[in-house]
C-alpha cells in the first residue's frame, strides 16, 4: 500500500511539473496558428516565374515515373497503363512504383524520395494526403524534378501542375442531376462517401450540397453523408445503415468506386434492389452486371486511362520546357489535343462520361 | 508472456542455465549487426543513389518512428510484455496536437500536453495489464482500436498541415550538408540513456530477471508490477513524441497517422533477436534490426523491387529471424548431449531432453 | 498468470461437482454476451422500427456469418493457447482463387473445396512451424501474414473478380436463403454445431483444451501435443478458406486487399466472446456470439444514427469490458473454489 500511494504521489508530482512547464512556456507567448498565419501568404506560385519556350522540342529518353495512390489498384493501374503508352509513344521511359496501401502515407513519401534519389525527370503522382507529400516533392523539385498530381491533388505550392479529372465542380454537380432525374425530382436521398479524410471526396461532396440548394431541387433532401472507408465490407454495412435509419430512402449517391460496388452488390440482393436509385462514379466493368440486373439505371466517370495519358504529356511537357505551370500556357497532349493551364496550375481533362444501357457496351475497363 | 505461447523450451530455460541462453542471444543480434553492415557495404559499392548524404538523410528520417519506438518496446519485450498500441497512441498524439493547432494554442504547450496524453495512454495499459492481470497482448489489441478511434473523433475528417515552419523544418531537414537529421540527435541521446537503463543499471538487470522468470524475480524482491507499470508509461510516452514527430516530419496530422506502425515496430524488434518469451535480447540487436529493415526497404526500392514483394521478404526475415536461432540451438543442445552422454552427465542434462 | 488459478474446463483432474460449477459459470459467461446483444437489438429495434425487418434479420445474420466462420477457427487455436494472425492473408489469397477458377467456367462447390483446401494448407504450414520449430505463434503467424499477403498480391496483381465474373447461382447463394435465414447462415451453424461438438465430446477436442490450460501437464499425460496443434492449425485455416470462399459469394468482389486488417477483429470477436488468450478456456459458441456482436454493433450504430466515427473506439472499449470482467470473474471464481476446497477438506477430517 506504501508502495502505491507513493508511486501516485510521483505520478501526480511530474504531472503538475509538466503542466507547469507547459503553462510557462504559453505565457511567454508561444507560436499559434495566428502567429504563423500572418507569414505564409508568400510561398504560392514559385515555378510559375521561370519563362516557357511553346516551340522548345520534346526532348527523347526521357524518365517519367508514376506514383499512384496504391498499387494493384484497378482503377490506377488502368490510369497508368494510359500513361504508359502515352509516354513511351514519344520516347521516354516509363515506370511506376508505388505502395500496396491507400492510406500509408509514409510509404508514399520515402517513393518521392527514392524517386529523386533516382534522378528521374518527372514524377505523376496521386496523393495520399495534401500535405504530408509537400516536404518530399520540395526535395524533388529542388534537385531538378518535375512534379504533376493527377486524380488527387497537393497543395497547389508542392507541385507544378495538377491534372484534374474532370473539374469538382462539373462531377459534384452532374451527380446530382443524375440521380434527381432517376428519382423523378423528389425524396431523400443520401451520399455514401470513402474515408472522412479524403480531399477530393470531400470537394465533391461540397459541389453536390451547393447544387442541391437550387430551387429545382427543393423536394430534394439529403439526409446524410455515410463513410464507408473504401472497403468493400464497411461500404456494404453503411448501405444497411442508410436503408434502416431512412425506410423512405430515394437514392444514394457513391462518388467512389469502391462505395458505389458495395452499394451494388447490397440492393442487388435485398428488396430495395431498383426501388432505392444508386448512381455515383463507377468503372463500366464494375458496374455491367448491375446495370443488367437492374439495380443500377446510370452512373459516371471519366476515362482513366485517358487521365494517366494527360498526366504524361503534361510532365514531358514540363520536362521539356514547354510550359512550366503558370496559368494560360497552352500545350499539345498527343491524340487528346491541346490544353490551357487554369487557375492554380489545373489541367482539366474534360466532362465526365455518363454510362447507361444504351453505351455500356462501348467501354472496356 | 512466457506462459502463453506453446514453448516446452521455455520451461527449461531456467534449467539450461542463463549462461546458455546469454551466449545464444549475443550470436543472433551480433548476426544481425554484421548483415546490416554487409548490407551497407555492398549497397554503397553496388547500388548508385545510395551512398549519397541525401539519400542517407532520407533513409534515417523514415526510419526515425520505428527506431524512437523501438528503445522502449525493446524493454517491454524483455520484460515479457508487449503494446500493440503505439501506432494508436502516436496517431491520437498527432490527432490531439492537430485539434489543439487549429484551437488557436500555442504549439510549445501542445507538444508537452500530447506527451502527457502518452503517459495517460501508457498508464492505462499499463495498470490494465499489472493491477488487473490480464494479458498484454489482448490490453492493448483493444487500446489500439481504442486510442485510433479517439483519434477518429478527436480529429475526424481534417488534416492539419500548417504548422509552423521552424518545427516543420527541425523534424524534416538535416545538418549543413551531412547525412544527419536534426532529429536524429534527440533520438541518440534517448538511444544512450535506454541502453545504459537496461544494460548497465540493477533496473536493466530486474527486466531481464522478470522477463526470464516472473515468479523468481518476485521473490528475489523485484517489484514486478511496478517496473512492467514504469515501461508501459514509457512506451506511451515515447509513441506520443513519435507521433508528434511523425505529425511534423511528414507536415499532416490525421486520424490514421501512423496506421501499422505496431507491426513494424515489433517485426524489427524481433529481426533484432529480441526473444517474445522474454528475458533475452540486447538494445543493439534492436536498433541493428531496425536499420536492417529500413536499410533494407531502401534498397529495395532504389534498385525498383515492388512493394509486394518487400511484404514477402519482409514476411520471411521474420519468420527465419525466430526460427534460425532456435534451430541452432536445438542444434546445439543435441551436441550437447550426445558430449553428454559420452561423459559424465550432470543432472541438469537431464530436465533438459 | 502463473500467479492464479483460472478455471480449466476439461482439465480432466477436476472432481465432477466442481466440473457441474465450472460448466455453469462457462454457460454464464455465454449468456451475458447473448444478454447483451439481446439488449442492444431490443434498444435498438425500439428506436427504429424498421431495424428488425425481414430484410433487417437477414442482414445481421448474413454479416455475422463470415466473421464466425472464421473465429470459430481462431478459438480452436486460441483454446491451445497459440494464435492465428494470418487468417486476413488467408481469407483474400483463398477468395481470389475460388474466384478465379469460377471466373474459368469451373464447378461453384469445386471451388469452395478448393478455397477450403488452400486455407488448410497455409494452416498446415502455421501449424508445423508452430509446433515443429517451437517458435511463438505470434511471431510466425505475423511472419506468414506478410508472406502470404506479398504471395497473394504478386499473383493477384490489379486483376479483380466481379460480380459479373460469377455464375449467378453462386451469387445468389451469396444473399439467398429460406424466408429470413440465408443459406449462408445455415452453413455457418452447421460447422459452429460440428466444431463444439468435436471439442466437448471427443479425447482429441478436448486434449485441446488440456493443452491449453498446461501445455507441460498434457505432455505429461500423453497428449500427443504436435499433432494436435498441427490439427488446430488445419482447422483454422481451412475455415478461414470456407470464410473466403463465402465472401466471394457475399461481396462478389475481390482484390489482392481483401481481408486486409481483418486479423484484428478475428482476435477481438474470439476474446469478447470469452475464449482467453491464456489459453484452455472459453468455447466455440462463445467466439460465435462474441462475433455476432461485434457486426452487429456495426449496423446497430449506422441505423441509429450514431456516426461511423465512434464505431472503432467502441469496439475497442468493449473489447477491454469484456477481458476485464473476464478476469475479475475468474479471480472470484477462483476464490470460490478455494472456500470450497477448504470445506471440503474440513469436512472429511472432521
Amino acid at each position: 500500500m506504501h508502495a502505491r500511494t507513493t508511486a501516485v504521489r510521483r505520478a501526480v508530482a511530474a504531472v503538475a511539473a509538466v503542466s507547469v512547464v507547459a503553462l510557462g512556456a504559453a505565457a511567454c507567448g508561444g507560436t499559434t496558428k495566428k502567429s504563423t498565419d500572418s507569414g505564409s501568404s508568400s510561398g504560392n506560385g514559385s515555378a510559375a516565374t521561370a519563362s516557357a519556350n511553346p516551340a522548345a522540342a520534346t526532348k527523347k529518353g526521357l524518365t517519367i515515373a508514376y506514383l499512384p495512390k496504391q498499387v494493384n489498384n484497378p482503377y490506377f493501374t488502368i490510369s497508368d497503363n494510359g500513361g504508359k503508352q502515352a509516354v513511351e509513344a514519344l520516347g521516354e521511359k516509363y515506370k511506376e512504383v508505388g505502395t500496396s496501401s491507400g492510406t500509408d502515407t509514409a510509404g508514399q513519401v520515402s517513393y518521392v524520395n527514392t524517386l529523386t534519389q533516382q534522378q528521374v525527370n518527372a514524377i505523376a503522382v496521386s496523393a495520399q494526403d495534401p500535405g504530408a507529400l509537400c516536404t518530399a516533392l520540395n526535395q524533388a523539385r529542388k534537385n531538378g524534378v518535375k512534379v504533376v498530381t493527377y486524380d488527387s491533388d497537393t497543395k497547389a505550392d508542392c507541385r507544378d501542375l495538377f491534372v484534374s479529372q474532370a473539374s469538382a465542380e462539373d462531377l459534384g454537380r452532374t451527380e446530382v442531376q443524375l440521380l434527381a432525374k432517376q428519382i423523378g425530382g423528389k425524396g431523400q436521398i443520401a451520399i455514401l462517401s470513402a474515408a472522412q479524410t479524403a480531399t477530393n471526396q470531400n470537394t465533391w461532396i461540397g459541389y453536390m450540397k451547393d447544387e442541391l440548394k437550387k430551387p429545382e431541387y427543393k423536394d430534394i433532401q439529403l439526409v446524410k453523408v455515410a463513410y464507408g472507408n473504401d472497403d468493400a465490407q464497411a461500404s456494404f454495412q453503411q448501405t444497411q445503415g442508410l436503408l434502416q435509419q431512412y425506410p423512405n430512402l430515394k437514392g444514394i449517391i457513391s462518388p467512389t468506386t469502391v462505395g458505389i460496388k458495395a452499394a451494388a452488390q447490397y440492393l442487388s440482393g435485398s428488396k430495395y434492389k431498383g426501388k432505392v436509385q444508386l448512381t455515383g462514379l463507377g468503372t463500366p466493368n464494375d458496374m455491367r452486371a448491375y446495370l443488367a440486373n437492374g439495380t443500377v439505371q446510370s452512373f459516371e466517370l471519366w476515362d482513366p486511362a485517358k487521365l494517366g495519358a494527360l498526366a504524361g504529356y503534361t510532365a514531358v511537357a514540363l520536362a521539356s520546357g514547354q510550359i512550366t505551370g503558370a496559368p494560360g500556357q497552352t500545350f499539345t497532349a498527343g491524340d487528346l489535343g491541346s490544353f490551357t493551364v487554369g487557375q492554380d496550375g489545373v489541367v482539366v481533362l474534360g466532362k465526365p462520361t455518363v454510362f447507361d444501357g444504351t453505351n455500356i457496351g462501348q467501354y472496356h475497363f | 508472456m512466457a506462459d502463453r505461447m506453446t514453448d516446452p523450451m521455455a520451461d527449461n530455460k531456467a534449467a539450461t542455465g542463463r549462461g546458455f541462453a546469454a551466449r545464444d542471444a549475443l550470436r543472433w543480434d551480433t548476426v544481425v549487426g554484421a548483415l546490416l553492415v554487409v548490407l551497407l557495404v555492398c549497397s554503397f559499392s553496388l547500388v548508385s543513389n545510395f551512398g549519397n548524404a541525401l539519400n542517407l538523410s532520407f533513409l534515417i528520417g523514415n526510419t526515425l518512428p520505428i527506431a524512437l519506438i523501438a528503445l522502449p518496446m525493446t524493454m517491454l519485450v524483455v520484460s515479457g510484455e508487449i503494446d500493440l498500441s503505439v501506432g494508436s497512441t502516436a496517431g491520437l498524439a498527432g490527432a490531439v496536437m492537430g485539434r489543439l493547432w487549429n484551437g488557436g494554442m500555442a504549439i510549445e504547450m501542445i507538444i508537452p500536453l500530447c506527451v502527457l496524453l502518452g503517459v495517460v495512454c501508457g498508464l492505462v495499459n499499463g495498470l490494465l495489464v499489472t493491477r488487473l492481470g490480464l494479458p498484454s497482448l489482448a490490453v492493448t489489441i483493444g487500446t489500439l482500436a481504442a486510442y485510433r478511434g479517439i483519434a477518429q473523433i478527436v480529429l475526424g475528417s481534417n488534416s492539419v498541415t500548417d504548422f509552423p515552419q521552424q518545427y516543420l523544418n527541425f523534424a524534416s531537414d538535416r545538418i549543413g550538408g551531412t547525412f544527419v537529421p536534426y532529429a536524429a540527435i534527440p533520438w541518440a541521446v534517448l538511444l544512450l540513456i535506454a541502453v545504459v537503463l537496461l544494460h548497465a543499471t540493477p533496473i536493466g538487470r530486474s527486466l531481464f530477471a522478470v522477463g526470464a522468470s516472473q515468479e523468481a524475480a518476485r521473490f528475489a524482491g523485484i517489484r514486478v508490477k511496478r517496473l512492467k507499470l514504469s515501461m508501459f508509461v514509457a512506451t506511451g510516452t515515447i509513441s506520443a513524441l513519435t507521433g508528434v514527430f511523425w505529425a511534423l516530419h511528414y507536415a499532416s496530422a490525421r486520424y490514421d497517422n501512423a496506421t501499422g506502425l505496431e507491426l513494424s515496430v515489433i517485426a524489427a524488434v524481433l529481426l533484432g533477436g529480441i526473444d517474445f518469451d522474454g528475458g533475452k535480447g540486447t538494445l543493439g540487436g534492436a536498433v541493428a534490426g531496425v536499420f536492417l529493415l529500413g536499410a533494407l526497404q531502401n534498397v529495395m526500392s532504389l534498385i525498383n523491387v515492388s512493394s509486394q514483394s518487400q511484404t514477402l521478404i519482409t514476411g520471411v526475415l521474420l519468420v527465419v529471424s525466430v526460427l534460425a536461432p532456435r534451430l541452432a540451438r536445438q542444434a546445439g543442445r543435441a551436441r550437447a548431449r550426445r558430449k553428454a552422454a559420452v561423459g559424465d552427465m550432470p543432472p541438469t542434462a537431464l530436465t533438459a531432453v | 498468470m502463473t500467479m492464479t488459478t483460472k478455471p480449466a474446463p476439461a482439465a480432466a483432474a477436476g472432481a465432477p461437482p466442481t466440473a457441474g460449477f465450472l460448466d455453469r459459470v462457462l454457460k454464464v459467461r455465454e449468456l451475458a454476451i447473448a444478454a447483451v446483444l439481446v439488449l442492444m437489438l431490443t434498444a435498438t429495434q425500439l428506436d427504429n422500427s424498421a431495424f428488425l425487418s425481414q430484410q433487417g434479420i437477414k442482414d445481421l445474420l448474413l454479416n455475422a456469418t463470415i466473421l464466425v466462420l472464421v473465429a470459430v477457427g481462431q478459438a480452436t487455436v486460441v483454446i491451445t493457447r497459440n494464435v492465428d494472425l494470418s487468417v486476413g492473408s488467408v481469407l483474400g489469397i483463398t477468395a481470389f482463387a475460388a474466384g478465379d477458377f469460377l471466373h474459368g467456367g469451373g464447378n461453384p462447390v469445386l471451388a469452395v473445396v478448393i478455397a477450403v483446401a488452400i486455407g488448410a494448407g497455409f494452416g498446415l504450414v502455421n501449424g508445423a512451424l508452430v509446433s515443429l520449430g517451437q517458435v511463438p505463434a505470434l511471431v510466425v503467424t505475423l511472419g506468414t501474414l506478410y508472406i502470404i499477403r506479398g504471395l497473394d498480391s504478386i499473383w493477384v496483381g490489379s486483376r479483380q473478380i466481379t460480380a459479373a465474373d460469377l455464375p449467378s447461382g453462386f451469387v445468389s447463394f451469396g444473399h439467398d436463403g429460406l424466408s429470413v435465414i440465408p443459406y449462408l447462415a445455415l452453413l455457418t451453424a452447421l460447422v459452429l454445431v460440428a466444431a463444439a461438438y468435436y471439442l466437448r465430446s471427443y479425447r482429441s477436442g478436448r486434449d485441446l483444451y488440456a493443452l491449453g490450460s498446461s501445455p507441460e501437464a498434457a505432455r505429461l499425460a500423453g497428449v500427443p501435443v504436435r499433432k494436435r496443434i498441427l490439427a488446430a492449425y488445419v482447422t483454422c485455416g481451412a475455415l478461414a478458406g470456407l470464410a473466403g470462399a463465402l465472401y466471394l459469394a457475399r461481396f462478389g468482389n475481390v482484390d489482392s486487399g481483401t481481408g486486409n486488417g481483418y486479423e484484428l477483429t478475428v482476435v477481438s470477436a474470439v476474446v469478447v466472446g470469452g475464449v482467453a488468450f491464456t489459453g484452455g478456456s472459453g468455447s466455440v459458441y462463445g467466439a460465435a456470439l462474441g462475433a455476432l456482436l461485434l457486426t452487429s454493433i456495426n449496423s446497430v450504430l449506422p441505423s441509429i444514427g450514431v456516426s461511423s466515427v465512434w464505431v472503432q473506439a467502441i469496439d475497442g472499449v468493449l473489447l477491454l469490458l469484456a477481458i476485464a470482467v473476464d478476469r475479475i470473474v475468474a479471480l472470484r471464481v477462483a476464490g470460490l473454489l478455494r472456500k470450497r476446497a477448504a470445506q471440503t477438506r474440513s469436512a472429511t477430517h472432521g
